[in-house]
């Protein structure tokens, strides 16, 4: 089971290495650290407000900001996790990645533009638009919180493992400093620069870890000839497997239920991506919708193109590298690709592509704080506490003051769940979003009857559904990569619970809307539809 | 501040704006491109991972060299990506937003929709600000 976790969060597992120089692989990473700090110094010195502080100012260009998505989203399990797939298990690893672009095409025709016209902060703005305040922004910052702690503890668990990995510290204790470290930073980080600062790290992380990975892919092909072909014949011929790497089922293959399990990853995923707090709080960093629409457009060429290069990648590995020293290596298939950046270009590449896997770590788990950070102080303690009765300076120290108790929290968290298997949060992460806030995210924008009593039911029962199947599942019982493996208390037989909890939101938010009794007003409704198709009164940029 | 959909300034009903045929075509315009659109992708996406999951042995025959039917369905699955948001983006440009910025012009032209938390910046530089981002 838990492979395809694996794939999604990077490995927990410690991970040493006798390959390249870890003090190479440090300058390298310390000279990212030097330089985004730059920016986010810089970008501190023009985040005056609320709107600087949570969406940048809304100045960003459309380019700029699909370029920071693909920051956002590409994490260190998406360049580490599928390249080491593919490598092993051929084509199933491939499957991720398709699952992972096809998703975008949800933000870009049904959500991106709608929510910049009628959002200010979070997606709590735009679902309690036309409902009851309160409880509706209480259910979507709940579930956006949710989100964000599975996603954050997951990547900060995972980072112990890939960094000691990277820079040659596997003890426990060192294990420990190293999350320390990547906490204190992506505290510092947004404290100081916000979103503006947040972007940018995720801007020069996203050129950074497309580039390399361009870099290496022409690389494997000029080895091949730029025969594509002969890369996928020298790959079969170097696995153990032998063609069977170029066909799906190596992986999932195994029986009806791998292959249901597989099925519910892939719908969770393309129905959660477009619903991802992190990725929705982006949107509203630029100034119109159609600089949103632009930025979609933008993630989806350079996460289609990073997707493509990682196909090669996995493939050249299986080709270049021997099968069992990948598997050998400490953390296992993740060590595919820094092992393939060794080989191709010694200490120097592996140091880079080191270093683009620590920052990648390093801006995901900004932007989930920063999100985090949103919902809580603008969701909870500004509209739902203080009734909206807060300026914009005492809204920006709520957050400010939220991002350092998320970013501790996130740090004992990680340090916590060193070891553990955690890589399944991530999955979870995209259930719940698909679960607890896609539905409520179209029905609000597309159906006018939806109520109060429907937005509360689908938010909370699709939450709840997807955490409870997963506390019955395998994942939690009676399997050798469970946390109680000798009790087979998993009645949910699947590790991924979409297939169940999906379909179940969309019903409860019809169910609870028809039979609601009190009628959601009309006029709000009005002015809700006619500004997310015009973008009439839009949240404004600001000007410094 | 208090609520972030109250429009500041302007009086414009919106359910009568809404039930205005140049509305009701815009919103007619809209679904009848992105919601087609949406029931396709995913239907040839649920395909593909049902054929994966369920028919591995007919993604395996080849088709030249090294590379098989499963490799080219996948890499159409980008293809059909990138076709489709050249569409949506083509579709926007030339359908879309000439019908929604008529209405938006004329609603701001009400004064509605004024930026209500930037109050610092000068009132009505906003809507031409807005379009000078373009």
């Amino acid at each position: 089971m838990s492979t395809h976790a694996t794939i999604l969060a990077g490995d927990q597992e410690t991970l040493t290495t006798d390959v390249g120089n870890p003090w190479a692989n440090i300058a390298i990473f310390l000279m990212f650290v030097v330089v985004t700090l730059f920016f986010v110094i810089r970008a501190s010195r023009n985040t005056k407000t609320a709107a600087d502080f949570y969406a940048g100012g809304r100045s960003f260009s459309g380019g700029q900001n699909g370029t920071a998505i693909a920051g956002d989203y590409l994490s260190a399990a998406s360049f580490l996790g599928v390249v080491g797939a593919i490598a092993i298990y051929g084509y199933d690893g491939f499957l991720y990645s398709i699952g992972f672009l096809v998703a975008w095409l949800i933000a870009l025709l049904l959500v991106a533009e709608l929510m910049r016209n009628t959002g200010k902060f979070t997606m709590a703005d735009v679902l309690s638009f036309r409902l009851k305040q309160r409880p509706v922004r209480i259910a979507a910052a709940t579930s956006t919180l949710f989100v964000c702690v599975f996603y954050l503890l997951a990547q900060m668990a995972g980072a112990g493992g890939l960094v000691s990995l990277l820079i040659g510290v596997d003890s426990r204790v060192g294990q420990a400093l190293v999350i320390t470290v990547v906490g204190a930073l992506m505290i510092v980080y947004v404290f100081i620069g916000g979103m503006k600062g947040t972007t940018w790290v995720q801007i020069i992380k996203a050129t950074l870890l497309i580039a390399g990975s361009l870099l290496m892919s022409v690389w494997v092909l000029a080895l091949s000839g730029f025969n594509f072909s002969e890369l996928l014949g020298s790959a079969a011929a170097n696995h153990p497997d032998g063609e069977a790497v170029l066909a799906p089922g190596m992986q999932y293959g195994a029986s009806l239920l791998t292959q249901l399990d597989f099925i519910s990853l892939g719908v969770a995923l393309v129905l959660g991506t477009a619903a991802l707090p992190h990725v929705l709080i982006r949107f509203y960093t630029v100034p119109t919708a159609r600089d949103a629409r632009k930025s979609v457009v933008v993630a989806i060429g350079l996460i289609g193109a990073f997707y493509l290069f990682t196909l090669v990648l996995g493939y050249g590995a299986a080709a270049l590298l021997d099968h069992d020293a990948i598997l050998a290596a400490p953390g296992g298939q993740n060590a595919a690709a820094p092992l393939l950046a060794y080989e191709l270009g010694g200490t120097l590449l592996l140091g880079v592509i080191a270093a683009v896997a620590f920052a990648t770590i390093l801006a995901v788990v900004a932007g989930l704080t920063i999100t985090a950070s949103a919902s809580f102080a603008h969701d909870i303690w500004g509209q739902v506490i203080k009734k909206g009765n807060i300026d914009s300076q005492g809204e920006m120290r709520a957050g400010k003051i939220t991002v350092v108790v998320v970013g501790v929290l996130a740090i004992l968290g990680g340090i916590g769940a060193q070891g553990q298997n955690v890589a399944f949060l991530v999955a979870l992460a995209f259930a719940v979003a698909a679960s607890a806030n896609l539905p409520t995210i179209l029905y609000s924008l597309f159906w006018r009857g939806f109520t109060t009593r429907g937005a509360l039911w689908s938010m909370y029962g699709g939450l709840s559904s997807a955490i409870v199947l997963i506390a019955f599942s395998p994942v939690v019982w009676g399997r050798d990569t469970s946390f109680f493996p000798n009790i087979a208390l998993d009645i949910y037989p699947l590790t991924n619970p979409g297939l169940i909890s999906i379909p179940l939101a969309f019903f409860l938010g019809w169910l609870g809307s028809v039979t609601a009794k009190t009628a959601e007003d009309p006029v709000k409704q009005a002015e809700m539809e006619i500004r997310s198709l015009t973008g009439v009164g839009a949240e404004e940029p600001t000007r410094h | 501040m208090t609520n972030v959909s109250a429009p500041a300034g302007g009086t414009v009903d919106y359910v009568q704006v809404q039930q205005r045929p140049e509305f009701a075509e815009l919103r007619r315009t809209h679904r009848s491109f992105v919601f087609p659109m949406t029931a396709l992708f995913l239907l040839w996406y649920l395909a593909y991972v049902l054929f994966a999951a369920f028919q591995p042995d007919l993604m395996a025959i080849s088709v030249f060299g090294n590379v098989n039917v499963g490799l080219l369905l996948g890499l159409s699955q980008f293809v059909t990506t990138f076709i489709i948001t050249g569409l949506y983006v083509w579709f926007t440009n030339k359908r879309l937003d000439p019908k929604s910025s008529v209405i938006r012009h004329e609603l701001e032209a009400k004064g509605v929709g004024l930026p209500q938390d930037t109050a610092q910046a000068p009132a009505g530089a906003a809507p031409a600000a807005k379009e000078a981002t373009r």
